[in-house]
C-alpha cells in the first residue's frame, strides 16, 4: 500500500476510467456506461482512503510526495503532495464525484457515457489542483477543469445554459491568466523554479508582493466567489443539472479558497496582511448583504447559490484575520459547505426531477407527500443555517470565535450570518415544505426511492457525523495549518 | 572569374523536389487520365523522399552550420527541422484536400505540381543565405499559391481572392525589394552572413540600414500576416477553397518564419534595437485587431484567418523578446519559443482547417459557424476533435497551444515587458470567446442536418493522428521544445 503513487492514481484513474467511459459511445450502451462509471468513482474514492488512513498528523510537511521532471526546458516537475490542509479536499472530492455519479442515474437518459466521462475528468483534474506542488502543474489542472464544467452546463443545463456556462469559463478564465503572469514572473524571480514550496522562501520588495497578491487575488477572488465579482456562481448554478451545481458547489468554490492558502498568502505575506481589511469587508459584504440577496430569492437553486456565497464569504473572512481559530475553522466550514450545500442541491433536485420546477411559489405542502424527504431536507436546512449538532456550526462558530479576538465588531458582524443563514434557509424550507398542499403536482409528487435515500442519507450521516465529532477533521489539519500561519507571520521584506 | 562547384548533396531535397514536380508535370500529362491518383501518389512519395533526404543530412552533419553554392546557401539544424515540419505540413495539406477537390471535379496534377513547387519555394527560403535567393523562394512560394487560389476558375469568389493576393502580394514583394536594394546600398553586399559582419563592424551608414529595415519589414510583415499589413488575409482565407486556405496557414507561415529569422537574428542583428520596436508595435496590433475582429465573424475561414493574425502577433511577441545586450541565453531561449509557436501553431492550424475541409466535401463549402451546429450529434469524434483544436487555439490546458503561449509569455516576462505579457493574455481572454463560441454551436445547439460526416478514409485517419498530437504534445511537451532550442543554439 505505502509503495504505491495514491496521488497520481487518484487524478489519473478517474481520467483515464473517464476516457473509457467515453468510448463505451453512444445512448444504446448507457447501462454499460453508467456502470462503468459507478466503478471508476468506487475505486476513485477507495484509493484516497490510505490517505487519510495512513496520514501523519504530527508534521506539517508534504507527504505521499512524488517528484518527477515533466518538461526540463522550463523546469516544470510533476510534484505532487498532500498536507492536512489539502488532503481532506481530495477525499470530498472523491467522496462528492462518488456521489454524483449514483445521483445522475436514471435522472440523466440523454448522452450519459459523455455525462459522466466529463464528471470522472473533472474529479480527476479537481485532485490535481489539490495535490499539485508545481505552479505550472497546478495551473494546468486549474484550467483543464474548466472544460469539463463548460461542457457539462452547456449541454445538460437549463434554459439560458450557454449565457451562464460562457460567462462561467470566461470569468474565471481572466483571473487565471492574470496569475500566470504571476506566476512567470515568479519563475524569473526564484532562479528558474516552478516548484510552490521554494516560492514560499523566496523574499520579496512589497512592490512586488502587492502586484502578485492582487493577480492571485483576481484569480481566487472569482473562484471563490467574492463580491463583487461573483455574479457568475448564480447564473452558473442555476443553469447547471443538479450533478454539475454539486460539484461546483462543493469542491469549484473551494479550488479559490485553497489557492489563497497555498499560494496568495504564503508567497505574499506582508501583501496579505496589508490587504486584509480590504478582504475582510468583502468578505462581511459577502456574508451579509449577500445574505440578504438570499432572503429575496424565488428560485430555490439561486437561494442556495447566494447562501453559498454567504458562507465562502465566512471561509475568506476566516482566513484573512490569521489565527488558528480563524483559519481552521474556515477550513472546516469549506469541507462542511461541502457536505451541506452538495445535500442542498441534490434536495432540491429530487423536487425539481419531479416537478421541473424551481420556483419556491410552485411547491407547498411537500412534508404531505414525501414525509422521508422533507426530513433530510430539514436536517441539510439546519446545517446550512449553522445549527449546532450539525456540520454547519462548527466551523461558523470558530471562525467567529476568531474574528471575536480579532476584533469585537468584525465578530459581531460575522455572527449575523447565524441570524441571516436561518432566516432565508428555514423560510424558504417552510414555503417549500410546511403547510397545505398547494397545488395537484405536489400532490402527486412520490417519496423519494431507495438510490436518492442512499445518496441523501450517506450525506446527512457526514454532516451529523461531522457536527458532532469535528475531531476527525481538525486533527489532521492543527499542524498544516500552525506551520501556515508562522509562515505568513514572518515579514519576506 | 572563378567558379566553385557547389556542395550539390547539402541541397539533394531541393534536386529531388523539383525533379519530381517535373515527372509530376509529365507524369499527369502523359498517364493522368489513366491514373486519376497518379500525381496524388507521386505527390506523397516526393513529400516522403525529401523526408528521407533532409533527415539523412541531418542525421549524417550534426549541429554544423555549412554553406555553399557561394555562400547563398547555408544548411543549419534550424533550417533542416522547418523543412521537416513543412513536409509534414505539406503531406496534410495534400492529403486533406484530396477529398474536396476530387468531389469537385478539381483533382487535377496542376494542383500537385503548384504544392510542389511551392513546397520548393518554401524549402528555398529556409536554407537562403542571401538576398536573392530568400526573393526567389518567397516568389516561387508566392506565384505557387496565387495560381493555387484561382484554381477554381468557376468560382468568382476565388477569382476575386486571388487577384487581391496577387495585387497585394506583389506590393509587398516590391516593399521588401526596395528595403533589400537599400541595406545593398548601405552594406555593398547581398549575402546575409556578410550584412552582419559589415554591421557588426560599423561600415554601414546607420540611416539607411534603418530606413531599408523598415521596408524591409513591410514585406516581412505582410508575409508574416501581422497588422497592419493584414489585411488580405481575410479575403483571402474567405474567397479560397477551403484546402487551399489549410495550406495559405499552415505551411507557409514555418517558411515566413525562417525568412524573419534569417533576416533579422542571421543578418541585421546590429540593428536589434530597431525592429525589437518595430515588432512590439506589429505585435500589439496585431494581437488587438486579430482578437476583436474574430469576435464579429460568422465565417468560419475568416474567423480563423483574424486568429491567424492574432498568433502571428504572439509569435512576434516571441521574437522580439530576445534581449541581444547581456543574456545571450536569454535571446536563444526567446527564439526557440517563437519557433515553437510556430510549429504548434501550424499543427493546430491543419487540424482546424483539415476539419473545415471535409466538412465541406458534400458540394457545398461548410464556411458559416453554423454549418458546425450539433456536430456532436452527427459525429461526435470529429466534433471532439475541433473541440480540442480550439481550445487548443484558445490555449487552455492539457493541450499544446498552452504550451505555446507560456513559451512566449516566459520569454516576454524574462525580457521585463511585464505589461505586455498582461496585455497579451487579456487578449488571449478576449480570444477565447470565439473559438469556446465554436465549442458552444457544435455541443451545445441541435444539428440542421442529422447525417454524419463522410470523407475518405485516409483524411479522417490523418485528422485523428492530428488532434492526438495536440493532446499528446500537450501532456508531453518536451521533445518538441527541445527540438527548438537544440535548433536555435546550434543555428545562431
Amino acid at each position: 500500500m505505502t509503495g504505491l503513487p495514491l496521488l497520481s492514481i487518484a487524478i489519473w484513474l478517474p481520467i483515464i476510467g473517464g476516457c473509457i467511459v467515453l468510448a463505451t459511445g453512444d445512448d444504446r450502451r448507457a447501462a454499460i456506461a453508467r456502470v462503468l462509471a459507478l466503478i471508476v468513482a468506487l475505486a476513485g474514492f477507495v484509493v484516497t482512503l490510505p490517505l487519510y488512513l495512513d496520514f501523519d498528523t504530527t508534521t506539517a510537511a508534504m507527504q505521499f510526495v512524488e517528484r518527477a521532471m515533466w518538461i526540463p526546458r522550463f523546469n516544470i516537475t510533476y510534484f505532487l503532495g498532500v498536507d492536512g490542509i489539502s488532503m481532506p479536499f481530495v477525499l470530498l472530492n472523491s467522496f462528492i464525484t462518488l456521489i454524483v455519479v449514483i445521483a445522475g442515474w436514471r435522472v440523466i437518459e440523454n448522452k450519459v457515457a459523455q455525462y459522466m466521462a466529463a464528471f470522472l475528468m473533472m474529479s480527476g483534474l479537481l485532485n490535481g489542483i489539490f495535490c499539485a506542488l508545481d505552479a505550472m502543474l497546478f495551473y494546468v489542472f486549474f484550467e483543464a477543469s474548466l472544460i469539463p464544467l463548460y461542457i457539462v452546463i452547456g449541454v445538460w443545463g437549463g434554459a439560458n445554459r450557454v449565457y451562464a456556462a460562457l460567462k462561467f469559463f470566461l470569468y474565471t478564465l481572466l483571473g487565471s491568466l492574470l496569475m500566470l503572469v504571476a506566476m512567470l514572473w515568479l519563475f524569473n524571480a526564484s532562479g528558474g523554479s516552478f516548484s510552490i514550496l521554494d516560492w514560499h522562501g523566496i523574499k520579496i520588495d512589497m512592490t512586488a508582493q502587492k502586484l502578485l497578491f492582487l493577480a492571485f487575488f483576481a484569480s481566487f477572488a472569482v473562484k471563490v466567489p467574492m463580491w463583487p465579482v461573483h455574479t457568475w456562481l448564480p447564473d452558473a448554478h442555476v443553469e447547471a443539472p443538479t450533478g454539475g451545481s454539486v460539484v461546483l458547489a462543493a469542491i469549484g468554490l473551494k479550488l479559490g479558497a485553497y489557492g489563497f492558502l497555498r499560494l496568495a498568502m504564503p508567497i505574499a505575506p506582508d501583501a496579505s496582511h496589508y490587504f486584509a481589511p480590504f478582504i475582510i469587508a468583502l468578505s462581511l459584504i459577502a456574508v451579509i448583504y449577500i445574505g440578504f440577496v438570499a432572503l429575496v430569492q424565488t428560485d430555490m437553486k439561486k437561494l442556495v447559490a447566494y447562501s453559498s456565497i454567504s458562507h465562502m464569504g465566512f471561509v475568506t473572512l476566516g482566513f484573512f484575520i490569521f489565527n488558528p481559530l480563524g483559519v481552521e475553522g474556515a477550513l472546516v466550514q469549506m469541507i462542511s459547505h461541502g457536505f451541506v450545500s452538495g445535500a442542498m442541491f441534490l434536495c432540491i433536485g429530487v423536487l425539481y426531477d419531479r416537478m421541473h420546477s424551481r420556483q419556491i411559489a410552485d411547491y407547498g405542502g411537500v412534508v404531505n407527500t414525501m414525509p422521508k424527504f422533507a426530513a433530510l431536507f430539514l436536517l441539510f436546512a439546519m446545517a446550512n443555517a449553522g445549527l449546532p449538532a450539525t456540520s454547519g456550526f462548527v466551523g461558523e462558530f470558530m471562525v467567529a470565535l476568531g474574528a471575536v479576538q480579532f476584533n469585537f465588531w468584525v465578530g459581531a458582524a460575522a455572527a449575523t450570518t447565524l441570524i441571516l443563514g436561518a432566516a432565508y434557509t428555514l423560510w424558504m424550507y417552510k414555503r417549500v415544505v410546511f403547510g397545505e398542499v398547494a397545488n395537484d403536482h405536489v400532490a402527486a409528487l412520490t417519496d423519494i426511492n431507495a438510490r436518492e435515500f442512499l445518496i441523501l442519507g450517506v450525506l446527512a450521516l457526514c454532516v451529523l457525523g461531522m457536527g458532532l465529532y469535528p475531531k476527525v477533521f481538525t486533527d489532521v489539519m492543527h499542524a498544516s495549518v500552525t506551520e501556515l500561519l508562522k509562515h505568513v507571520a514572518i515579514s519576506k521584506l | 572569374m572563378n567558379f566553385v562547384m557547389p556542395n550539390l548533396p547539402l541541397a539533394a531535397a531541393e534536386i529531388f523536389v523539383l525533379t519530381m514536380a517535373c515527372v509530376v508535370l509529365l507524369a499527369d500529362l502523359f498517364w493522368g487520365k489513366k491514373h486519376p491518383r497518379l500525381a496524388y501518389g507521386l505527390t506523397l512519395f516526393t513529400l516522403a523522399g525529401a523526408f528521407v533526404l533532409t533527415y539523412g543530412l541531418l542525421a549524417l552533419i550534426g549541429g554544423e552550420v555549412v554553406a555553399t553554392f557561394s555562400n547563398m546557401y547555408v544548411r543549419d539544424v534550424m533550417g533542416d527541422f522547418l523543412k521537416l515540419g513543412v513536409y509534414l505540413a505539406v503531406f496534410a495539406v495534400v492529403v486533406y484536400a484530396r477529398g474536396f477537390l476530387a468531389a469537385r471535379g478539381q483533382d487535377k496534377g496542376e494542383f500537385y505540381l503548384f504544392v510542389l513547387f511551392a513546397l520548393l519555394g518554401m524549402m528555398v527560403m529556409i536554407t537562403s543565405n542571401h538576398f536573392l535567393t530568400l526573393y526567389l523562394g518567397l516568389e516561387l512560394l508566392a506565384l505557387s499559391l496565387y495560381a493555387l487560389v484561382a484554381l477554381d476558375r468557376d468560382s468568382a469568389r476565388a477569382t476575386e481572392a486571388a487577384m487581391k493576393y496577387f495585387v497585394l502580394g506583389s506590393l509587398a514583394s516590391g516593399l521588401l525589394l526596395y528595403g533589400m536594394s537599400m541595406i545593398y546600398g548601405a552594406t555593398g553586399t547581398l549575402e546575409i552572413s556578410a550584412i552582419a559582419a559589415q554591421i557588426h563592424q560599423g561600415a554601414a551608414r546607420k540611416e539607411v540600414l534603418v530606413f531599408g529595415l523598415v521596408f524591409l519589414m513591410a514585406g516581412l510583415a505582410f508575409k508574416l500576416g501581422v497588422a497592419p499589413f493584414h489585411m488580405w488575409i481575410p479575403d483571402v482565407y474567405h474567397g479560397a477553397p477551403a484546402p487551399i486556405a489549410l495550406f495559405i496557414a499552415s505551411a507557409p507561415k514555418l517558411a515566413t518564419f525562417a525568412m524573419a529569422m534569417r533576416l533579422l537574428v542571421g543578418g541585421l542583428l546590429g540593428l536589434s534595437d530597431q525592429w525589437q520596436l518595430m515588432l512590439m508595435f506589429l505585435a500589439v496590433l496585431s494581437i488587438a485587431l486579430g482578437n476583436l475582429a474574430a469576435i464579429a465573424q460568422t465565417n468560419i475561414k475568416r474567423m480563423l484567418g483574424y486568429s491567424a493574425i492574432s498568433h502571428m502577433g504572439f509569435l512576434a511577441l516571441g521574437l522580439l523578446s530576445g534581449v541581444v545586450e547581456g543574456d545571450p541565453h536569454g535571446a536563444l531561449n526567446a527564439y526557440s519559443s517563437a519557433m515553437f509557436y510556430a510549429v504548434v501553431y501550424v499543427l493546430m492550424s491543419l487540424a482546424a482547417f483539415g476539419l473545415v475541409a471535409l466538412l465541406s466535401r458534400e458540394g457545398i463549402e461548410a464556411e458559416h459557424i453554423s454549418d458546425f451546429q450539433g456536430l456532436n450529434k452527427r459525429s461526435p469524434w470529429l466534433a471532439a476533435l475541433m473541440g480540442l483544436t480550439m481550445f487548443s487555439m484558445a490555449g487552455v490546458p492539457f493541450f499544446v497551444g498552452f504550451w505555446a503561449k507560456l513559451s512566449v509569455l516566459q520569454a516576454v516576462v524574462q525580457a521585463g515587458y511585464l505589461w505586455l505579457a498582461v496585455f497579451a493574455v487579456v487578449f488571449s481572454l478576449i480570444g477565447a470567446f470565439y473559438y469556446l463560441r465554436i465549442i458552444k454551436v457544435m455541443y451545445f445547439d441541435e444539428p440542421q442536418v442529422l447525417s454524419p460526416v463522410g470523407g475518405p478514409l485516409d483524411a479522417r485517419v490523418l485528422l485523428s493522428v492530428n488532434g492526438l498530437l495536440i493532446i499528446g504534445f500537450g501532456l508531453f511537451p518536451e521533445q518538441l521544445m527541445r527540438l527548438c532550442a537544440m535548433s536555435m543554439i546550434t543555428s545562431f
